[in-house]
């Protein structure tokens, strides 16, 4: 009964413990090992080598995903964080609507990316959508067709992905702003010196750990970048818009290749822990500093 | 004193300058809060719109007659595949999915939470860290062997093995929420209640649980608009009849069959987007306390 009273707090974590073990790691685990087999429509656990990895490196499709990613990633990424610190340096200037405009900015956050994606398919529509209001303002001539033309079809995705994120990243640099010593800002007008560079100067440079999480996350949201780009463009035209994650989809589920479906989520796995891991190490080493 | 004055006086600017400059601030914001809401607007004026008003008018103008014939078609009618009963069906699935497993993930999250910030014991930050570490993983990398477990299980294609993978995979969230919030209650107050003779649950029914609401608020709200909005779960582990809205959604959208019904469409989106949408608006500061909380300390 005592053993019982002193283990209760290890027995109510231990489930959790057991799940993220085997959900987690076992299944990376598993993942991984597949990746090194010859496995097709069923998995095999023969460990040939690295087989499905040179196959994927050799796939132009899989050439395209990783293209794609780093131009959406990149893309996104930047343009994110300057709209976000942008609004939110605006916002911080005693506006009286503050609220409003603040919930405005961010509601698309709430939103599942099926319905963003939905949403700018339809406005993007070479028809019927944008390309057709600016023809019916006179411009007769205006053409974009940005959703349908190959090479520019992942710049759409780019910006129905920055339409649902930038509010998010304005939210998170709103409260950087806020928590920066005020008193430092009043000295700092006190002596005359003129707003811009009290935010190039201190303010900006005071923030660098939101920059830091505002990164990690838009480069995390990115990597997983999956619905809009199904609802967006399907993946196509033809494959022009494939990200490594709608690459393993397809191998998984429609191609029946589970071998490339592994090795390319092992991929995607590297991707993001290249970029997780020394964020996640630094802020543990700081907390038990 | 006089040397302070004159230089702040340096620095002010003319009052029509700052007048302007002040207008021009307003007008940027606003013009912001129009690109966000565009969307919004275009899929509403184009659900309330019948198809040839659709075709002929533009896509910024307001409908000349409004009709609901796209909301009923979407919520009753649409085609998802062979079937077409539109997205009430699926709307009901994502119910059914979404409140067993925020509740559930909930609860464990707490436990956990109460046990990581307050029974410490060797070993609990490695399993932190481990947990928190599962956040992180691109859910691609657990795909496979999931779709073979949930099989196995005997729960591959049904409503209750989505709302164990949701389960499962909200663990590290709800956890996160948890454990940072009872790490700032002082730990006296278990030693004072073991003192006094309370147990592990009995501290946690009548000393953290009342404590708890805001942190509750936020974890339910996050995990609500996490698995509302999940699609690659969905698609991956749901068959036809146990498809979440979201899912349908996309299938409504992208069915290739007929006429492409722009205005089915739109409402149907907007349906999937209500509920979350509804909370956003009711409970916006916990929502976004949830956002960021979960993005920075995570």
């Amino acid at each position: 009964m005592l053993w019982l009273e002193r283990h209760v707090p290890k027995l109510v974590l231990a489930p959790s413990f057991v799940a993220v073990l085997i959900f987690v790691y076992g299944f990376i685990g598993w993942t991984a090992w597949v990746s090194f087999t010859r496995s097709r429509l069923m998995p095999n656990y023969d460990i040939v080598g690295p087989i499905q990895y040179e196959r994927l490196f050799a796939s132009p499709r899989w050439d395209t995903a990783m293209n794609n990613l780093f131009i959406f990633g990149v893309l996104f990424i930047v343009t994110s964080m300057v709209l976000g610190l942008m609004l939110a340096i605006f916002l911080d200037q005693k506006i009286r609507t503050e609220g409003v405009l603040r919930t405005i900015y961010l509601y698309p956050m709430a939103l599942s990316l099926i319905v963003t994606g939905t949403a700018w398919k339809w406005i993007l529509n070479p028809g019927l959508g944008f390309e057709s209001v600016v023809r019916g303002w006179g411009f007769e001539t205006f053409t974009f067709d940005w959703l349908i033309n190959p090479d520019m079809a992942i710049y759409t995705v780019v910006i129905a992905g920055v339409w649902q994120a930038s509010g998010f990243v304005m939210a998170l640099f709103l409260a950087g702003l806020r928590s920066v010593d005020e008193e430092i800002i009043k000295a700092a007008q006190v002596d005359g010196i003129p707003t811009h560079r009290i935010y190039s100067a201190i303010i900006i440079p005071s923030m660098a750990p939101i920059f830091l999480s505002a990164f990690i996350v838009l480069a995390h949201l990115a990597i997983k970048s999956f619905d809009l780009v199904i609802a967006l463009t399907g993946g196509g035209p033809g494959y022009a818009t494939d990200l490594p994650a709608t690459y393993m989809y397809a191998m998984a589920f429609s191609r029946g290749d589970i071998g490339q479906a592994a090795s390319s989520a092992m991929v995607m796995m590297g991707v993001v822990f290249a970029i997780v891991v020394p964020y996640l190490y630094s802020e543990l080493r700081a907390k038990n500093d | 004193m006089t040397d302070i004055s004159a230089r702040t006086r340096a620095n002010q600017q003319s009052p029509t300058a700052r007048i302007a400059l002040r207008w021009g601030l307003y007008a940027i914001l606003f013009i912001f809060a129009l690109y966000y809401l565009m969307p919004l607007f275009v899929m509403l004026t184009t659900s309330l719109k019948s198809l040839e008003e659709i075709r002929t008018g533009s896509l910024v103008a307001l409908p000349r007659s409004v009709t609901f014939e796209a909301w009923a078609t979407a919520w009753s009618g649409a085609c998802t595949g062979i079937k077409c009963e539109g997205l009430q069906p699926y709307f009901w699935n994502s119910v059914l999915l979404a409140v067993p497993a925020v509740l559930i993930s909930t609860l464990i999250g707490a436990m956990n939470g109460y046990v990581i910030a307050q029974w410490r014991f060797k070993g609990a930050n490695l399993i932190f860290s481990l947990m928190l570490f599962g956040c992180f993983i691109p859910f691609q990398v657990v795909l496979l062997p999931m779709a073979r477990t949930l099989g196995f299980l005997n729960i591959a294609g049904t409503i209750p093995g989505l709302i164990f993978v949701h389960v499962i995979y909200g663990i590290g969230f709800t956890t996160l929420f948890f454990r940072n919030y009872y790490v700032t209650i002082p730990s006296d107050l278990v030693k004072a209640a073991k003192i006094d003779g309370a147990g592990f649950f009995r501290i946690f029914w009548s000393i953290f649980l009342p404590l708890s609401l805001p942190i509750v608020v936020v974890t339910v709200i996050w995990q609500f608009t996490q698995i509302w909005n999940d699609f690659l779960f969905g698609v991956s582990f749901s068959q036809a009849g146990t498809q979440p809205i979201t899912v349908a959604l996309n299938n409504i959208v992208n069915s290739t069959t007929g006429v492409k019904e722009y205005n089915v469409d739109m409402a149907a989106a907007i349906i999937a987007a209500l509920p979350t949408l509804f909370v956003y608006v009711v409970a916006g500061k916990y929502f976004i306390r949830g956002l960021t909380a979960g993005s920075v300390k995570g």
